[in-house]
């Protein structure tokens, strides 16, 4: 759920991997972000109307991932697929930290990039400068 | 009572005036600055700039002593998220949340909403008797058949209600297969399982057989089939 950049990107990884993958967005013109020779299916419709879900035949899925921007969208989402359609495996991005860790609590795979992003940066800054050269200033 | 409302809008501003003028404490978290402003002007220091889903706003408003919490924003997502956070994070003993889709309704409640309010939900309850037919949804066609598989929800006035399979007049060719009930829970349906109101029934029906399953599950208790 969600044709972003990461949700294309993803949609991309899988399908390549032999996946069987929908990519679903409210915008139709999310999807020129997919390359033309994607094979998945390509669904405009709004991820937190149960109604979509189920057209979409959620309940026979084996993994749900959203990446809206919007963290609320993404944790409704989610925690539909989870605990109205039974989807086993669910992944739900949440920028807000504090927002994160409370999904997480509530029992959803959560990845807030806020986070991750953060401490990658505080890991490259600890290390020592040789390590990279320092052509661009 | 402390009472903080999250959406300063219209619904917001008039609850909020209503429950000052009744004497409680109320506080307001609204993002818009100029939404802000006119509550200020309005009705005094009781409304707060932010994001009423953000730990972070919702510590700053005190919310770990608020006895309700009502999230009013126009965004069913946004109300379950600050409702979630209020209940989880800061334990606040009642949360309502807005909604405008009303099968948000079982899904809210399932995620620990305690009332949810549906303007939608609200209407349709009014004028549902005045209706001339729920509408059967079609499902699927089944090729060559003649047959259908709709979908219909069971109102609560329907003489349905409260009756076995069994003792239902259904028109010929016709069956139900299904019954989700209003928690979204699915049954396979057998004779004596009992109907109750707001279930979705699923059946397979002949197309010419459509109207008359539609005034089984529509007509009021008073008439007879």
């Amino acid at each position: 759920m969600g044709c972003g950049r990461v949700g294309a990107e993803l949609a991309v990884l899988l399908e390549r991997q032999g996946q069987e993958v929908i990519i679903l967005d409210i915008d139709p013109d999310a999807f020129g972000k997919l390359p033309p020779d994607f094979k998945g299916s390509r669904v405009v419709g709004n991820g937190i109307d149960q109604d979509v879900l189920q057209r979409l035949g959620l309940a026979e899925a084996d993994a749900f991932v959203a990446v809206t921007p919007g963290d609320n969208r993404n944790a409704m989402a989610t925690q539909m697929a989870k605990h109205v359609f039974g989807v086993p495996r669910v992944v739900c991005r949440i920028f807000d930290p504090i927002r994160e860790e409370l999904y997480h609590g509530l029992g959803l795979e959560t990845i807030s990039p806020t986070r991750v992003v953060a401490q990658l940066l505080k890991e490259v800054l600890d290390r020592e400068p040789a390590e990279t050269p320092g052509s661009e200033g | 009572m402390y009472i903080m409302i999250v959406g300063g809008g219209r619904a917001g501003y008039y609850l909020a005036k209503q429950l000052v003028e009744d004497g409680h404490e109320v506080l307001v978290i609204e993002k818009d600055a100029a939404r802000c402003k006119r509550i200020a002007d309005e009705l005094g220091d009781i409304v707060l700039r932010g994001d009423g889903c953000e730990g972070i706003t919702l510590e700053a408003a005190g919310t770990g002593r608020a006895d309700l919490f009502i999230a009013l924003t126009g965004d069913d997502e946004d109300n379950l998220a600050a409702c979630q956070v209020a209940k989880t994070k800061f334990d606040v003993p009642r949360t309502v949340a807005r909604i405008d889709n009303p099968k948000n309704e079982a899904i809210f409640k399932k995620l620990g909403i305690d009332t949810t309010v549906s303007t939608t939900a609200l209407i349709l309850a009014n004028i549902e008797q005045e209706l001339p037919f729920h509408p059967l949804i079609p499902l699927l066609s089944i090729k060559g058949g003649g047959l259908e598989i709709v979908e219909g929800k069971v109102p609560s006035h329907s003489a349905m209600v409260g009756k076995r399979i069994g003792e239902l007049l259904l028109p010929q060719h016709c069956l139900i297969t299904l019954i989700i009930d209003e928690d979204g829970v699915p049954r396979v349906p057998v004779s004596d399982t009992t109907i109750r109101a707001g279930d979705e029934v699923v059946a397979v029906c002949r197309r010419e057989s459509e109207d008359a399953l539609r005034a089984v599950i529509a007509n009021p208790a008073r008439e007879t089939e």
